[in-house]
């Protein structure tokens, strides 16, 4: 049976992992190559690694860093953060990475999607999407806002639609980031998700909120999400993938639970 | 330990050649180099992405090389497309021929209450004797994203189910293909290509 997957989200800046609410106090939370070799050895399903910077002076930081964390990792890797290009995904892929996510670039420039597709696979395309609940909106939640800039700003698309232009223009999957959950510990989106994964045949990825293993249960069944990232519960060993998958595999949610 | 790592230009060889250099071997890269496919130890298809891509091969005239490398007992594994290049073709390009090792057809999943493409770790469920699969358990976790799938015959060395039971792994003599990425399936992947690499010509 497939299973659900949990994805270990790292924050990195300037070559280090960091962790902060909403990129405020960020803290040091350690070597990316360290932890992404952690997460993996602990029974996370996937890594992700995301560029909170994205200067043009951090690129080569960043691939230096991609190119160390994927060195040891058997288990997919995607990375995201700053590739505005083709150019830029394939320099990724080079050092390493699976997949790439792309956000902003892909709303400013959709054939990117198309672009990086084509030559690596969609399957190697994740259009990341920072969406907000519109009250204004007559549904809410299907007509979301799509943010850019760490949700400062409203690019006036809609999350269903845009999650599934992205599917037509050659995206292998979704990462939808709820930004009214997103830091509050207080659980996943489940509306929002659910309404992006049943209007799109790609793998819709959760984020944003986590805070329990029952708001992983929650994403997985109401929210009809394929995978869930968790960041900020992992870190500071809150707890590992490892816990976390036994429990959600004792609630029912299909895990894979390596030896 | 050498290994030729066939490039068509579909999708990126990093992982394969990162798994491959983790356990030991030397893998070299072509993606036209005829000389270097005929005198192969062993050979590695991988690929992601459109089974059109495989046109390349015939283009470039690896088609018969390969072909001429199995003949001679040449240990050889395809990896997701490549695996789906050893039938006789797929429904995704019904054009384009596959090597014809295997004389089933590949064909999309069906169309239902299940996401097309199976993306993400599903299990294996391995058939005896397999020497591929060699020390891997059935119940085994591996990494999927595909849309296409091998139908499921006596060649078959291991079957997972997504919608509908498919091959999940194939295997005849010499000649080996995985649906999922043993590149990227964590320590039962390793265990894999490491079963591949071990292999007696």
């Amino acid at each position: 049976m497939i299973t659900k997957r949990i994805i270990a989200c790292l924050d990195v800046h300037a070559g280090r992992v960091v962790k902060g609410v909403q990129f405020v106090d960020i803290v040091d939370a350690g070597d990316p190559a360290e932890l992404a070799a952690r997460h993996a050895r602990e029974g996370a399903d996937e890594i992700v690694l995301l560029d909170i910077t994205a200067t043009h002076e951090g690129r080569a930081t960043l691939l230096g860093t991609v190119r160390r964390a994927a060195r040891e990792l058997f288990v997919p890797f995607c990375v995201g953060g700053g590739i505005r290009s083709a150019r830029d995904a394939e320099q990724v892929f080079d050092a390493g990475a699976d997949k790439v996510s792309v956000n902003s670039a892909a709303l400013a420039d959709p054939a990117l999607i198309t672009a990086i597709g084509s030559s690596f696979g969609a399957q190697a395309v994740v259009v990341a999407i920072d969406a907000r609940r519109d009250p204004a909106a007559v549904d809410p939640i299907r007509d979301a806002q799509v943010l850019v800039q760490g949700g400062r700003k409203v690019t006036g698309r809609r999350v269903v639609e845009w999650a599934r232009e992205a599917e037509q223009r050659g995206a292998g999957e979704i990462l939808l980031t709820s930004m009214d959950a997103d830091g509050t510990r207080a659980g996943f989106d489940c509306e929002l998700t659910a309404a992006v994964s049943q209007a799109v045949s790609i793998p819709v990825i959760a984020s944003g909120g986590a805070g329990t293993v029952a708001h992983f249960t929650d994403v997985f069944t109401r929210g009809k999400a394929d995978a869930a990232l968790a960041a900020s519960i992992f870190h500071f060993g809150v707890t590992s993938s490892r816990a976390l998958k036994a429990e959600l595999a004792q609630a029912g949610i299909p895990m894979r639970i390596p030896c | 330990m050498r290994v030729t790592v066939i490039d068509y230009k579909a999708g990126n060889l990093t992982s394969v050649l990162k798994a491959l250099r983790h356990l030991g071997a030397e893998p070299e890269v072509t993606d036209s180099d005829l000389t270097l496919v005929a005198a192969a130890e062993r050979i590695v298809l991988p690929g992601v992405g459109h089974f059109q891509a495989t046109e390349r091969l015939d283009r470039t005239g690896l088609t018969a090389v390969i072909r001429a490398a199995i003949a001679r007992g040449v240990p050889f594994l395809g990896i997701c497309v490549g695996m789906q290049w050893l039938f006789a073709g797929s429904t995704e390009a019904p054009q384009q021929s596959g090597l014809a090792a295997f004389p089933q057809q590949c064909t999309r999943f069906s169309e239902g209450t299940e996401k097309v493409p199976h993306v993400g770790w599903n299990s294996l469920d391995v058939r005896p004797a397999s020497r591929l699969l060699a020390g891997v358990e059935s119940g085994a976790f591996v990494y999927f994203t595909h849309s296409y799938k091998a139908p499921v015959t006596a060649d078959t060395a291991a079957v997972t189910t997504y919608i509908e039971p498919f091959a999940s792994a194939i295997e005849r003599a010499n000649i080996f293909g995985t649906q999922f990425h043993p590149e990227k399936s964590g320590e039962t992947g390793l265990k894999i290509l490491s079963n591949f690499l071990e292999l007696q010509k």
